[in-house]
C-alpha cells in the first residue's frame, strides 16, 4: 500500500497533465497541480531549516571535526532570520516590506550576501582558464581539432580576428576568421547541440513515462529489481 | 524734435512688434485649429473576430488592415488600441495597450468567474479598432464589428503531431516492455561513466574516504534530478554493501527529504540498515553559490575520494567540478543541460551526456523492463532521423505540408 499509492497518484497526475497539453479544457487541472508543488514547496523551508539546524547543532555539540564552521552556520542563520522575521532597522516597522531598503535584513543581502555570492562566481574565470589549459592540450587528432576550432573562436571574437585576415578577398569571405567563428558556432556546434537536445527530450519522454506506468520506482526508495 | 523723433519710432517699434507678436499668436491657433481639423487619421480597415482557436475559450482573435495613414498618407498613426463592448451601443473598454504596426491581436480574458478580466464564453462581444495619433484627442474609430462569442475547444489541433509522436512513442515502449517480458535480450551499448561508478565507490572503499553524491540545483520536480535518485539508489547500494561512506548535501529541501528515503532504502536492501546515518544526507543552502561554497568546503577538508554529479547544473557546474581535480577525486558527472556538459566533459573523469542520465538507471539494473523503454528510445530516435531526412528532401522540391505538420505553434 505504502509503494502502490504514490505509483497511482504519479499515473493520474502524469497523466492529467499529459492531456492538459493536448486537450484544452484539462489545462486548468494541470495549472491547479503546479499550485499544489508550490504550497508543497513552502512548507519544505521548515524542512530544510530544521534539517539545517540539527546538522549543525550536532556538530557543535559534539565539538566534531571543524564544528567552527558550524558555529559561524547558526549565527548567520540567526540573525539572517532575526532581521528577517522582526524586521529591524526597517523604516516602515514590523508592517513593512521584509526587504525594504535600509532594513538590515536587506542591508546584509545586500553588502554581505551579494557580495559573496558574486565572489564565488567570479571565481568561475579562473576556473574556465585552468580546465581551458587542459581541454586545448593536443594529445589527439580529437583534441587538436577541439584546440584549432577554440582558437579560431577566440580570435574571432576580437578585433585582432578581422585584422589579421582583412585581406582576404569577399569573395572568400567565409575563409574570415569573424566568419569562420560564426560558421563553427552556427554548423557544426548547434548541429552537435540538437542531436543532444533531441536525445535529452526523448529520453525525457521515456522517462517519464517509465514513471508513469509505475515501470522506474526507485525515486520512491523501491528498489526495481 | 530728435527726442520726439526718437520716441515716436520707439512707440512704433513697440506697436509692429506687439501686432506682430499677437499676429503670431493667431496665426498658430488658428494653423493647430486647422491641423486638428485635417490630421483626423483613415481608420483601420478589414476588421475581422473569430474565437481563439485550440484553446479553453475565454479568447477571441483580431485581425485588421493597417490605417492608410499608417506608414503613408499623412503619416499620422502613431499606433491602435482594441476596444471592446457587449452591445454595439455599450460602452467600450480598452483590450490593450497601444499596438504599434500590428495587424493582429489576441483579446484573452481569465477563465474563472471572479477573477479580473473575467471573459465569460458564449457571450456577444463587439470590437472596434482605434487608430491614434501624437494627439490623444485625434483618432479614427474602424467600423464596430460584432457579435462575436468565445468558446473552448476540446482538442488543440496544433498538437497534433506531437500527440501521434507521443502515442507512437508509447507504443513502442510498451512493445519493448512485453518483448522483454517475454525473455528477449535487448542489447544496450555500454556507458563508460556508469560502469565507472563500481570503480569508483572501489576506490573509495580502498582509501577509506567517503564519496561524494551532488544531485545539482535541480527541484523535485525535474526529471534529471528524479534520473539522479535512480542512480543514488544503486550508488548507496554499493556503498552499503562495502561500507564506504557517502555524503550528499542538498540544495532543495524536498529533494533532501526524497535523496534521504531513497538511501535509507538502498542501506536496508543492502541488509546494513544499521550503518545508515541521517546526516548522510543534509541541507545545505538554495542560493547558488553559497550551495557550491558549502560543498566546496566538504571537498577540501574531508577530500572524497569520488565525486558524482548527477542532475540539473548551471554555472557552478565547473566551480564544482575543478574542486574535485583539486582535490585529486574521480569524478564522474552527467546533466541535461547543454551549456554545462562541456564544464563536465573538461574537468570530470567521466561524463554521462543528456540522454545516457535517464538511461543510466536502467543500464545499472538491466531489468528487462526498463531495458525495454531504453530500446523504445533508440527506435523513436530512428524514426526522427528518417522524418528529418525525408522533411529535408521535401523541403528541398518546395514541398512544406510535412514540416509544417510538425511545426508547433503555441
Amino acid at each position: 500500500m505504502k509503494r502502490q499509492v504514490p505509483v497511482l497518484i504519479t499515473f493520474i497526475v502524469g497523466t492529467v497533465l499529459i492531456l492538459s497539453v493536448f486537450f484544452p479544457p484539462a489545462e486548468r487541472l494541470g495549472e491547479d497541480f503546479s499550485i499544489f508543488f508550490d504550497i508543497i514547496a513552502v512548507f519544505a523551508f521548515f524542512l530544510g531549516g530544521g534539517n539545517l539546524l540539527r546538522i549543525h547543532f550536532g556538530k557543535v555539540y559534539q565539538k566534531r571535526e571543524d564544528w567552527g564552521f558550524s558555529i559561524v552556520t547558526l549565527c548567520g542563520f540567526a540573525i539572517m532570520m532575526m532581521a528577517g522575521l522582526f524586521k529591524l532597522w526597517n523604516p516602515g516597522g514590523i508592517a513593512a516590506d521584509v526587504a525594504a531598503p535600509g532594513s538590515l535584513f536587506q542591508l546584509m543581502y545586500d553588502w554581505i550576501f551579494n557580495p559573496l555570492g558574486a565572489s564565488m562566481y567570479s571565481l568561475l574565470a579562473f576556473y574556465v582558464a585552468s580546465a581551458s589549459y587542459r581541454a586545448f592540450r593536443a594529445k589527439n587528432i580529437d583534441a587538436t581539432i577541439l584546440l584549432i576550432a577554440a582558437f579560431v573562436i577566440l580570435l574571432g571574437r576580437t578585433p585582432l580576428g578581422m585584422y589579421v585576415t582583412s585581406w582576404v578577398p569577399e569573395s572568400f569571405s567565409i575563409l574570415q576568421i569573424p566568419n569562420l567563428a560564426i560558421w563553427i558556432m552556427v554548423s557544426p556546434n548547434l548541429a552537435g547541440q540538437r542531436a543532444i537536445m533531441i536525445g535529452i527530450a526523448l529520453g525525457v519522454v521515456s522517462m517519464s513515462l517509465r514513471l508513469i506506468l509505475g515501470v522506474e520506482r526507485t525515486y520512491l526508495g523501491v528498489d526495481n529489481e | 524734435m530728435r527726442l520726439k523723433l526718437l520716441f515716436l519710432s520707439c512707440l512704433l517699434l513697440i506697436f509692429i512688434c506687439t501686432s506682430a507678436f499677437t499676429q503670431d499668436e493667431a496665426v498658430v491657433a488658428d494653423s493647430l485649429e486647422t491641423t486638428a481639423e485635417t490630421i483626423s487619421p483613415a481608420p483601420a480597415t478589414s476588421l475581422t473576430a473569430i474565437d481563439k482557436p485550440d484553446d479553453h475559450g475565454h479568447g477571441i482573435d483580431l485581425s485588421w488592415e493597417l490605417s492608410a495613414d499608417d506608414g503613408g498618407g499623412l503619416m499620422s498613426v502613431m499606433g491602435y488600441m482594441i476596444y471592446r463592448a457587449t452591445s454595439p451601443d455599450g460602452s467600450y473598454e480598452a483590450r490593450s495597450g497601444l499596438l504599434l504596426n500590428v495587424t493582429a491581436y489576441s483579446d484573452v480574458g481569465a477563465m474563472n468567474e471572479g477573477e479580473n478580466d473575467y471573459m465569460p464564453d458564449y457571450t456577444d462581444y463587439y470590437y472596434k479598432v482605434r487608430a491614434l495619433t501624437t494627439d490623444s484627442a485625434v483618432f479614427a474609430d474602424s467600423e464596430i464589428l460584432g457579435p462575436v462569442q468565445s468558446f473552448g475547444q476540446w482538442f488543440n489541433w496544433k498538437r497534433l503531431s506531437v500527440l501521434l509522436l507521443v502515442a507512437g512513442f508509447l507504443f513502442l515502449t510498451v512493445y519493448f516492455i512485453q518483448k522483454a517480458k517475454g525473455g528477449a535480450k535487448l542489447f544496450v551499448r555500454r556507458l563508460a561513466g556508469i560502469e565507472a561508478v563500481d570503480e569508483a565507490i572501489g576506490r573509495a572503499t580502498e582509501m577509506g574516504k567517503p564519496i561524494l553524491y551532488v544531485l545539482g540545483l535541480g527541484t523535485a520536480a525535474d526529471i534529471a534530478t528524479i534520473a539522479s535518485y535512480t542512480i543514488l539508489s544503486r550508488v548507496a547500494k554499493k556503498v552499503a554493501e562495502y561500507q564506504t561512506g557517502l555524503i550528499v548535501p542538498c540544495y532543495d529541501p524536498i529533494v533532501m527529504a526524497i535523496a534521504q528515503e531513497t538511501v535509507k532504502t538502498s542501506y536496508m536492501n543492502a541488509g546494513r540498515a544499521d550503518a545508515y546515518n541521517e546526516d548522510m544526507v543534509y541541507f545545505v543552502t538554495n542560493q547558488q553559490f553559497a550551495y557550491v561554497a558549502g560543498v566546496n568546503g566538504v571537498m577540501l577538508r574531508d577530500r572524497p575520494a569520488t565525486n558524482i554529479y548527477m542532475g540539473k547544473f548551471y554555472a557552478e557546474s565547473l566551480i564544482l567540478a575543478e574542486t574535485g581535480v583539486a582535490a585529486g577525486s574521480i569524478q564522474i558527472a552527467g546533466t541535461d543541460e547543454i551549456s554545462q556538459i562541456p564544464f563536465f566533459v573538461v574537468a570530470c573523469d567521466y561524463t554521462l551526456i543528456g540522454e545516457e542520465l535517464y538511461a543510466a538507471s536502467a543500464y545499472l539494473g538491466k531489468e528487462p523492463l526498463l531495458l525495454g523503454s531504453l530500446k523504445a528510445q533508440d527506435y523513436a530516435k530512428a524514426c526522427l532521423i528518417f522524418l528529418a531526412i525525408i522533411g529535408f528532401i521535401t523541403l528541398m522540391f518546395g514541398y512544406h505540408g510535412i514540416v509544417d505538420f510538425f511545426h508547433v505553434a503555441g
